[in-house]
């Protein structure tokens, strides 16, 4: 049985506790043990991206991650963002082997566990937004840009869900306008960016939005409820972990 | 107002449909590049290439440098090297002194605006005229161009037709493409003839042969290469590739990941001067030495300006390239302008999301996105940042380290006055969205509640 550090990042901790549920109860299903790193509360993400890794290396974020990998077969987060600062940022510098260990979580699905031993059913009209980290960072999946052949871990698993109708809207792979710091900092452009991935979402008539990184879905769904539109997000792994 | 990115972006963006337009011009040219390169069966792979061959170049470039001049001496051009823009403006100056230049024509150099030399020469008192048509029109409205492949994209034609009706009296009103660009190139043709000496940009320099070698739409920089006794490109020292073989390497990138055409029209290599033409190449450093010394930013070094991150940065076509104040807009730009001045654009690596667009779109491959990141490490050290930013990231950092603090906070969080406090006005995350509802349950509180007693 793998063992698994489940790392809760903190906005989903306090927000969106259900995508959080999800991943304990899809890790559980496809059998893993699954242990909560319930003292890790954040991996400083959003303070290194605003230009203060140091701080947070001061304060030592990266030891609790470090302390707890060796005891781990894989560190599993549902987040593309923070996973990806994880390896790139906070913890570089481990040995490949043990970078190997930290995966974001549809990628933990697909590349350990496997798409075939995934068993929901969700019987909805869902639209994709590929969130930048993870498809950019992480490579969940080949980007409109790259002229490589068309790849996608996250569509494999979304494949796999009984009753989907996936939709990928235009311009899917198009970043919301988040940003982190960047959505408070240079709100004209941000919520400019998330009115009009809503537009391309309209477009399809779908009332739900699913997506790798809950922060990009936060400031999504703040834009639809300013905006009164009715679409609801949802992360992916509960989606991944819906029964019909 | 405050001049920086997010308020010049803000002040934009208040023109909803000029912004859509501007937004669907840039990703049109995206579009054309992602078709062209999509047709080159090798394109990754001529990425790689082109991005190792920079760094091979770089990394001897001295060597290089040296074989260029050689090369292009041999060939009778006449070199000289500047440090930085006020040795380029003097440089030329002189030039046109020694020769009794008086008015210039210009192609394209996003070097020379780099450098300030239209207003310098204006202020020596020698006319000067752009001759890309893009460029002329900012040029004629006292502008910067606001992209470096397509300078007046931030323009409709119903403003470039009032602008050639105040510079070049056409009919008021008059807004067709092609009646605009005829009177342009009438206009330009005058000025062509009547000028003295011309100056462009330089594309890539071939250290193999000492050639240099100009891309262009628009045949301008031929014209005044051909009919001028004065002739002077403007080249920065990374320009350079070893030979002719390499070259072919960029050719193929460069107009494709541009605006996706297979090839400039023009793509004029100037080996030797005519007869009786006294043709000079400045070799320019101006901080790109500077760039050189860290190995990570280096990499900044590659970029053959195609304005490929331009056009795929969701910020910038929203947020126009003169919300950048700086000469080289977007993910580049931004990249690049701290060199220059780094409190006055210690804003720039913050006007991004890091998607990683831009990374993925770039033919030499520079890690913009990264280099963007790199950039906001050192700022926050080395400049003053907004107090209120300040604050928060210290205290965020500090209560994020801290379970009995944070598990203190957000029980409080969950009060209805905190709910309030979050969804109203004073939390600025509401300009334009909403807070969502605080669950009645943290994940942790579930955890704790649900898991633990299993």
């Amino acid at each position: 049985m793998l063992k698994i550090g489940l790392f809760i990042p903190c906005y989903i901790d306090q927000l969106y506790p259900e995508a959080g549920k999800a991943s304990m109860s899809l890790l559980e299903k496809v059998g893993c043990e699954v242990i909560f790193l319930e003292d890790i509360l954040c991996c400083g993400q959003p303070m290194a991206n605003s230009g203060y890794l140091k701080l947070i290396q001061d304060k030592g974020y990266q030891k609790d991650f470090l302390d707890v990998l060796p005891e781990l077969d894989f560190l599993v987060t549902p987040s593309g963002s923070c996973t990806y600062h994880l390896k790139n940022h906070l913890l570089k510098g481990l040995s490949a082997e043990e970078s190997g260990k930290v995966l974001e979580i549809t990628e933990f699905l697909h590349d350990v566990i496997g798409p075939e031993n995934i068993h929901a059913e969700f019987p909805h009209k869902v639209a994709l937004h590929q969130s930048c980290h993870g498809l950019r960072g992480l490579n969940l999946a080949v980007s409109s840009e790259l002229q490589f052949p068309k790849f996608s871990k996250i569509e494999n698993l979304l494949k796999r869900v009984k009753g989907l109708d996936l939709v990928i809207p235009e311009n899917s792979d198009e970043c919301c306008g988040f940003g982190g710091s960047f959505a408070v900092m240079e709100n004209a452009v941000s919520v400019k960016m998330g009115e009009d991935k809503m537009m391309t979402i309209l477009k399809e008539n779908s009332s739900i939005v699913t997506a790798t990184d809950s922060s990009c879905l936060m400031h999504l769904q703040g834009v639809f409820d300013k905006n009164e539109v009715e679409i609801k997000v949802m992360h992916i792994v509960e989606i991944l972990n819906a029964e019909g | 107002m405050k001049v920086d990115h997010a308020a010049l972006s803000k002040e934009f963006i208040k023109d909803e449909t000029q912004t859509d337009w501007h937004n669907a011009t840039l990703w049109f040219l995206r579009y054309k590049r992602d078709l062209a390169a999509g047709k080159t069966s090798d394109w990754e792979q001529l990425r790689e290439a082109a991005s190792q061959i920079k760094k091979h170049t770089l990394t001897n470039l001295p060597n290089y440098l040296e074989e260029f001049e050689a090369q292009a001496i041999k060939n009778g051009m006449l070199v000289d090297w500047a440090w930085d823009a006020s040795e380029v403006n003097s440089l030329i100056t002189n030039i046109f002194r020694e020769n009794g230049v008086k008015s210039v024509v210009k192609s394209k150099s996003m070097l020379t605006e780099e450098c300030g030399l239209n207003p310098h020469l204006e202020r020596e008192g020698f006319n000067v005229v752009d001759t890309d048509l893009g460029e002329r029109i900012v040029q004629l409205r006292k502008e910067m161009p606001s992209h470096i492949v397509v300078p007046a994209v931030h323009l409709r034609k119903e403003q470039v037709g009032d602008t050639f009706n105040e510079f070049l009296h056409t009919e008021k009103g008059n807004s067709d493409p092609i009646y605009l660009a005829q009177a342009a190139r009438t206009a330009l043709r005058k000025e062509f003839v009547e000028a003295d000496a011309a100056i462009t940009g330089v594309n890539f320099g071939v250290a193999g042969n000492g050639s240099v070698v100009v891309c262009t739409n628009e045949g301008n920089a031929d014209i005044g290469v051909h009919s001028k006794k004065v002739v002077v490109h403007v080249m920065g020292i990374e320009k350079l590739v070893p030979g002719i073989k390499e070259l072919g390497v960029f050719t193929r990138l460069l107009a494709r990941s541009a605006v996706g055409q297979p090839i400039t029209i023009y793509t004029s290599h100037y080996k030797k001067p005519r007869s009786g033409t006294k043709e000079y190449v400045i070799l320019v450093n101006n901080k790109r030495t500077e760039i050189f010394k860290d190995p990570d930013f280096r990499d900044a070094l590659n970029c053959i300006r195609c304005g490929a991150c331009m056009n795929t940065c969701p910020v910038y076509r929203r947020s126009g390239g003169h919300s950048y104040h700086h000469t080289v807009p977007g993910p580049i730009g931004s990249v690049l302008a701290p060199f220059y001045d780094l409190e006055k654009n210690k804003d720039l690596p913050f006007a991004s999301t890091l998607c990683g667009s831009c990374n993925q779109v770039c033919p030499v491959k520079i890690d913009l996105a990264g280099l963007l990141y790199k950039w906001r490490q050192i700022i926050t050290s080395e400049t003053k940042q907004p107090p209120t930013k300040e604050i928060a990231i210290r205290a965020g950092a500090k209560l994020l380290k801290n379970s009995w603090a944070y598990n203190k906070v957000t029980d409080f969080s969950r009060l209805k006055i905190i709910g309030m406090l979050s969804k109203s006005k004073l939390n600025p995350w509401n300009d334009g969205r909403e807070f969502p509802d605080f669950p009645k349950q943290s994940f942790r509180d579930w955890y704790k509640n649900n898991k633990n007693e299993q």
